[in-house]
């Protein structure tokens, strides 16, 4: 029998109060790992989309919601380009290239986006099942859209005017799927990619004089476009806005959010420590005379010291371990909930750096909260605590 | 085994306590006799080394344990020593035969698991406990209880054990058992026996006597 066992019986032996520090402890520890996972989770995913994309020029209006539209689809786009003044600016020197897109349309909630091949190209998408769109009207698919609308190759669909609802069916021309494409964990997954002139053509323009798209993803070949472009955008009803930027802005935002999260989880953590630190310490008052006993039998105060210790160790390694297992059944059930947005990788079960770092301190902790117990019992009177009894 | 010489002590801040001369030889059983407050614990105390003379020395099997410091005491204790209380004390939350393991645990010796866990049922089979081994302590009777501590004090084979009033607490019947039994395995294992009681009823059970006078005020 080994001290080890001695610790885990006496725990064993208050199953509530070890039940209270364990589940406090796990809370805790649970929040802030769930808080390390999701911002990791998120901000993977705004810089998998972000993806070289240096610029977006699009309508004036909120640069963030610029971005937002453009680059996430996740909001409404600040409104239309001039297709011929947008492709003048691809040509400035300073540019490298431009991804132009129109959108206006959805189906089922999926946007119809009309761009060419050089939009899924920049995102790796390849081919799972058919081809490329070629023609007008013909469709290629992600594959999360795919996956949860149930289309296959050969469907064809009415498009919806607006981004959201299917009200205002635009029954004038067919939509064709001819392709879907592979999972690329990006924003792609979430779109139905078509040509430019498919979009004007369910709008009835179908002059290429005059037309106007959403916006261009740019790709700079000289740092100083950054500076350029705004300039020259100056007196058009164009503007540019940098998706690094404007994300960096919104995490500062979403910040606020999180510290007021990390806050509790840390108080929570606070009064799981203040529990370990009682439960070991009650343990020790009450088994004072175990204790003492312990000594008659040639125990040395280290032996007793290690035992005390032993048993806020098991306490906050418990808690800890609980913890993890909390946060990744929560970030599971986080993914589920939000699968359209996050596709959920298995791989990131792993424990992240930051993690590591947080189990260690716990640990630590957690074993300086029952020193101080433990600390008592070398300085305990045999003689006087066996004469007490 | 155990011989003391001029032994003194004095809690701090009160007066100072004189023990006359004490010896015990091996196989032999001493008992120490003396109303409450006459410093009977303290002098098992001082001989067990929970507490410091103030002068005087105490030799146990030719070692002057006086002079050990403290970490040695208490491997001496733990290997020599063996002691009864008045009330069994167990670590609740362990098995009386894995509170029997204790000893053997605490002093790091080198018994191996299967010769220590043979010794334990040997000796519960013998105090009648064998039913009880895997209970928790809470679940015995005082009786029981007190047996499975005179298990507990002689399964390391100690040369010395102490009694502290083991029979304060127990009827004539048990009493007699007690002692009984302290005393039978106490000669098989060649240990010293020291009861330290107040109790009048063991008074002429013993030739061997040590009598401790009530302190003035």
């Amino acid at each position: 029998m080994r001290l080890f066992y001695i610790a885990r019986k006496n725990l064993l032996a208050k199953p509530l109060q070890t039940a209270l520090s364990t589940i406090l402890l796990a809370f805790g520890v649970g929040m802030v790992s769930l808080m390390i996972l999701s911002e990791k989770k998120i901000k993977d995913q705004f810089e998998r989309n972000i993806k070289d994309i240096d610029l977006v020029l699009g309508a004036k209006g909120s640069p963030l919601q610029l971005i937002l539209a453009n680059v996430y689809h996740i909001d409404a786009p600040t409104g239309n380009i001039d297709l011929a003044a947008a492709m003048e600016v691809t040509k400035h020197p300073y540019v490298e290239s431009g991804i132009p897109l129109a959108y206006g349309d959805n189906y089922m909630g999926y946007r119809i986006v009309g761009t060419d091949h050089s939009y899924p190209q920049h995102y790796s998408a390849e081919i799972s099942e058919g081809e490329m769109w070629s023609e007008i009207y013909e469709v290629t698919v992600g594959a999360v859209a795919a996956e949860k609308m149930g289309l296959s190759i050969g469907d064809t669909f009415y498009s919806a005017h607006g981004l959201k609802d299917g009200t205002d069916v635009h029954d004038n021309v067919e939509f064709k799927i001819v392709g879907i494409l592979k999972s690329t964990s990006s924003v792609i997954d979430q779109l139905l990619l078509t040509n430019i002139e498919s979009v004007w053509g369910v709008h009835g323009d179908h002059t290429d004089e005059g037309s106007e798209i959403t916006a261009v993803l740019l790709k700079k070949r000289n740092p100083m476009a950054v500076l350029t472009l705004p300039n020259l955008l100056k007196d058009t009803n164009m503007q540019v806005a940098l998706p690094a930027i404007e994300i960096n802005r919104l995490n500062n935002q979403f910040g606020i959010g999180t510290k007021a999260i990390s806050a509790i989880a840390l108080l929570i953590m606070a009064l799981s420590f203040a529990s370990i630190f009682i439960s070991v310490f009650e343990n020790m008052q009450t088994r004072k005379y175990e204790l003492a006993l312990m000594r008659t039998m040639g125990g040395t105060p280290a032996t007793l010291f290690k035992l005390i210790i032993l048993e806020g160790g098991l306490l906050s390694i418990g808690g800890v371990l609980f913890g993890l297992f909390i946060s990744r059944v929560g970030l599971f059930t986080l993914a589920t909930l939000v699968a359209d947005q996050f596709k959920y990788d298995i791989s990131e079960m792993s424990l992240l750096p930051a993690e590591i770092a947080l189990i260690c301190s716990v640990i630590f902790v957690g074993l300086l909260a029952s020193t101080i117990p433990a600390i008592k019992t070398l300085r305990m009177d045999i003689s006087e605590t066996l004469s007490n009894e | 085994m155990i011989s003391t010489r001029d032994l003194t002590f004095s809690y701090s801040g009160s007066e100072l306590l004189s023990f006359p001369d004490v010896s015990c030889g091996s196989g032999d059983q001493l008992l120490i006799l003396g109303d409450s407050g006459s410093g009977k614990t303290t002098l098992i105390h001082l001989i067990c080394g929970l507490l410091k003379a103030r002068s005087g020395n105490i030799k146990i099997g030719g070692v002057d344990v006086s002079v050990l410091g403290d970490r040695e005491m208490d491997k001496f204790r733990g290997a020599n020593i063996g002691v009864v209380f008045q009330q069994a004390h167990f670590v609740q939350s362990l098995s009386v035969s894995e509170n029997l393991t204790l000893p053997s645990l605490m002093t790091k010796d080198n018994i191996s698991s299967e010769e220590l866990y043979s010794r334990i049922s040997e000796l519960l089979e013998r105090l009648g406990l064998s039913h009880k081994a895997d209970s928790s302590p809470k679940e015995l009777s005082v009786g029981e209880q007190q047996r499975a501590s005179i298990a507990r004090a002689l399964i390391h084979k100690p040369q010395i054990v102490f009694a502290d009033e083991p029979t304060s607490a127990l009827d004539d019947k048990s009493t007699e058992a007690v002692i009984s039994l302290l005393e039978e395995e106490t000669k098989l294992a060649g240990a010293c026996l020291v009861i330290v009681t107040h109790d009048q009823r063991l008074k002429s059970r013993y030739e061997k006597r040590v009598e401790l006078k009530k302190l003035a005020g």
